[in-house]
């Protein structure tokens, strides 16, 4: 098992480099630098500027120089918030996002699958129709649109909720973020689980289980749901990546200061340290939670096991 | 990996701490716009900046409710007779946040700082008027020594300047002119930015900042105005670029002030909340700049076409529909040392259709017409509103025979075009710096790098460096309005509008004085419950 972890490990390690030399000149190829703005600064002010964070050497130097600290896990400096490191700003940042994205990720497996479950037991009847059409919606409208909505109604107008910031970080304040990042998944990992155990609920097994007189309850939970996860686990990997960069805009808006929004904000401003710390963190995140969902697979299918 | 949790379970556990312990302290929310860069006077470059750095620390002199210079930390100043010399006597009572007193020589390392090229500040340029700056910060002159600030003793200090600068007091309330603590930055070098061990000498100290969410102020005990003058508790100094999100929250009253506002809002506010929204003039233009280094952009007949059909009453009113004044001339109306409207288009007071049929006859002089159709290439960087400024003003050339081909690129690419000059027409901007034309009037002199479109003239340039010499102020003003009127007789650029300050303010909020510089320190507000 710890081989099989440790195999994974490594074959990513030349994918990461890849794509952090690829990030690396990509980045410098853009047109415009850090210090491009509005108010231009004289050549002299520039030349201190750049002298100040090496951006003077050479690409090949900067690039190997980068690497250099990174072996030693320092991300360097961020040339739009001075008085932090981009490690330091992730490491704030991280909780925010994690609390926001976990939450959201909980809410959609708990509310998909359960929402699944009733859409296949009722299948083509009244509640499957309605559980669908929410879904639908939940799906196509885009979280840019849905979280404006939500602050007005239950912000601006009844005034149940805040309508942005983390506050205390209570429920109150996480509430309608977290719905707004989940329901497209809730829509998402709904269908799947419905249309799986459809298909698992018509399987010769189920049969033979409903035969011997076994309740339908356990029926469906003992014997049905587990290979009808299948699916929707293959999904969670994906659909956490999704979660953890796709709160980009929901941090946004809801001025939640987790570390999406350095993703854009940083391309923008062309901190070429944050986009940088930023893909590296999403890569390893994402290397990790792949992982997790391939020790899923083999929990709950025994063939990927033998394997 | 070496993320440590543990500096946000810190950071919570004061929030909590300090949310409880300040129920009923009296705390102004603001939407103050981007991340702050830095708290480090010598690291900033933007307004949001200097509304949090404003409140915490305090120069030489700082601002009125109506941002005018008032004395700050100097008590008293006397001027030498040849304007070169200031020297300035410091408060007994001026103290940092630590207790410890703000001396001269606080400033003077702190101006050494700022000139020193290995600190790197963006903004040092600003304070080139002290003697030698320039030519530290250029790196000619090694020897920081040599720079013209001197503490005489512990509360004097002597600043001596390359040329008379009428506009000092004005220019030493800006952040580049702030002291910092010696006593600290001696002890940990850069780290003293960091909240656990920054001290300041204004009004507030900050007590938080979480980046990506907000700076948190509180009263500095040791402000020798006395904490108890201040009414406000302290400023949470929102970081936020959604402007309709932030105006979702102060329509559910979790702010109390914006600084900007969407402005499709802006009927809305005006119908329905009467009193909120402060649209006021402000010391900045809009305009576009023509590269005159490219044909057919050097011929002056050209340019001064393309400025005539510009219809700029409409611009503001209706294209924008925020109601910003058309510009007719290049430096904002309301600046010191100026006559309140300068120099202006010889034309500004005629009906657009006349000027649109000089603009035709002009173009055809320069032999455009419908046979031989101009066309620019319009730059500018993406953003809504420029965008709805460009396809107007498109429009509006369009009846002279002008194609216009639009080019929009993010904020970055955008200026670094407009410095290599890869481009025809273009859009910019310029917010003033200080209380004075020049500020504007610089932007079109040779050699400066904010005059993209290369215009030169010689007696422009000889009119301002003779106003840089001129002590007496009326003969000064009457040169800067002669140099801008060669400027506009020669189309040197475009200007189309100048900016309000576009501020919402909760009607709890009081003292709230709209002026032409936007400043408004905290310390003069005050707030009801």
């Amino acid at each position: 098992m710890l081989i099989f972890v440790l195999k994974r490990l490594a074959s990513t390690i030349p994918v990461v480099l890849i794509a952090i030399t690829a990030c690396f000149f990509i980045l410098r190829l853009a047109p415009g630098g850090p210090f491009d703005q509005e108010r231009a600064l004289p050549p002299e002010v520039l030349a201190n500027l750049r002298a100040y964070y090496h951006l003077d050497d050479s690409l090949i130097v900067q690039y190997f120089r980068y690497l250099g600290r990174l072996a030693v896990l320092d991300l360097g400096p961020s040339f739009v918030t001075k008085d932090f490191t981009v490690a330091r700003q992730i490491a704030i940042g991280l909780p925010y996002t994690l609390i926001l994205g976990g939450s959201a990720f909980l809410l959609a497996i708990v509310g998909g699958i359960v929402a699944g479950i009733y859409g296949a037991l009722y299948h083509n009847r009244s509640a499957d129709w309605l559980i669908g059409a929410v879904a639908m919606t939940g799906l196509v409208v885009p979280n840019f649109l849905v979280a404006p909505i939500l602050q007005l109604v239950f912000g601006v107008r009844l005034g149940w909720l805040p309508v942005g910031g983390w506050g205390d970080g209570g429920p109150r304040f996480l509430l309608l973020p977290v719905i707004v990042l989940a329901l497209p998944h809730i829509a998402r990992i709904s269908r799947l689980m419905r249309g799986s155990l459809i298909e698992t609920m018509n399987s010769n097994f189920i049969k033979t289980a409903t035969a011997k007189g076994i309740g339908r309850r356990r029926v469906v939970l003992r014997h049905a749901l587990r290979p009808a996860l299948t699916p929707v686990v293959s999904y969670l990997g994906p659909a956490a990546g999704y979660l953890l960069t796709g709160s980009i805009v929901v941090e946004q808006i809801f001025g939640i200061p987790g570390i999406g929004r350095y993703f854009i904000n940083a391309a923008l401003n062309r901190d070429y340290g944050m986009v940088l710390g930023t893909v590296i963190f999403y890569m390893a995140l994402i290397v990790v939670l792949n992982l997790l969902v391939d020790l899923a697979y083999a929990w709950l299918d025994p063939k990927v096991r033998q394997r | 990996m070496t993320f440590s949790f543990k500096t946000f379970t810190g950071a919570l556990a004061l929030s909590t701490l300090l949310a409880l312990g300040s129920a009923h302290a009296k705390e102004l929310v603001m939407y103050n716009g981007g991340d702050v860069t830095s708290l480090d006077p010598h690291k900033l470059s933007g307004d949001w900046e200097d509304r949090v750095e404003g409140d915490i620390f305090e120069g030489l002199f700082t601002e009125d409710a109506t941002a005018k210079p008032i004395p700050g930390v100097a008590e008293s100043h006397e001027t030498s007779e040849d304007g070169l010399t200031w020297t300035f006597k410091l408060r007994d009572d001026a103290k940092w946040s630590d207790g410890e007193p703000v001396t001269a020589e606080d400033f003077v390392f702190a101006f050494k700082r700022l000139m020193d090229p290995k600190t790197a500040a963006q903004y040092a340029y600003l304070q080139y008027p002290i003697k030698n700056a320039e030519a530290i910060n250029t790196g000619k002159i090694d020897d920081l020594e040599q720079l013209g600030v001197k503490a005489v003793d512990d509360k004097t200090l002597e600043i001596t300047l390359e040329q008379p600068v009428p506009y000092y007091p004005s220019l030493l309330t800006h952040y580049t002119a702030y002291p910092v603590p010696k006593h600290l930055i001696d002890k940990v070098g850069d780290e003293w930015v960091q909240i656990a061990n920054i001290v300041t000498d204004g009004p507030y100290k900050p007590v938080e900042w979480v980046p990506g969410s907000h700076v948190l102020t509180a009263k500095n005990e040791h402000w020798h105005g006395g904490p108890d003058t201040l009414d406000i508790d302290g400023v949470r100094f929102l970081s936020m670029e959604d402007v309709s999100a932030g105006f979702r929250r102060y329509q559910a009253g979790e702010i109390d002030l914006m600084t900007d506002y969407p402005k499709d809002q802006f009927k809305f506010i005006q119908e329905n909340m009467p009193g909120q929204g402060h649209f006021a003039p402000f010391a900045g233009l809009y305009y576009y700049v023509f590269n005159t280094a490219k044909p057919p952009f050097d011929d002056e007949k050209v340019r001064e076409a393309l400025s005539l059909a510009v219809y700029r009453e409409v611009i503001g009113a209706k294209v924008l529909g925020s109601g910003e004044p058309p510009a007719f001339g290049w430096v904002p109306p309301g600046m010191n040392n100026y006559p309140e409207e300068g120099a202006r288009f010889d034309w500004a007071n005629e009906a657009y259709p006349a000027r649109l049929e000089k603009a035709k006859a002009l173009l055809e002089e320069a032999g455009y017409g419908p046979d031989k159709p101009l066309n620019v290439t319009l730059s500018y960087n993406t953003n809504d509103n420029h965008k709805r400024v460009a396809v107007a003003i498109a429009a509006m050339w369009k009846p002279l025979g002008v194609n216009v081909s639009l080019e929009n690129t993010e904020v970055k690419v955008h200026y670094a075009n407009l410095r290599q000059g890869a481009f025809e027409v273009a859009r910019a901007g310029w917010l003033a710096d200080f209380n004075d034309p020049v500020n504007f009037l610089d932007l079109l002199k040779s050699g400066i790098e904010m005059n993209y479109g290369q215009w030169s003239n010689p007696d422009y340039n000889q009119l301002l460096d003779e106003a840089a010499k001129t002590q007496d102020l009326d003969q000064r003003a009457g040169m800067l309005e002669k140099a801008e009127k060669i400027a506009l007789d020669q189309d040197a650029a475009l200007p189309i509008y100048f900016y309000l300050s576009e501020n919402i303010v909760s009607p709890k909020i009081e003292g709230f004085v709209d002026n032409v510089f936007d400043k408004h320190r905290t310390r003069w507000l005050s707030m009801t419950e």
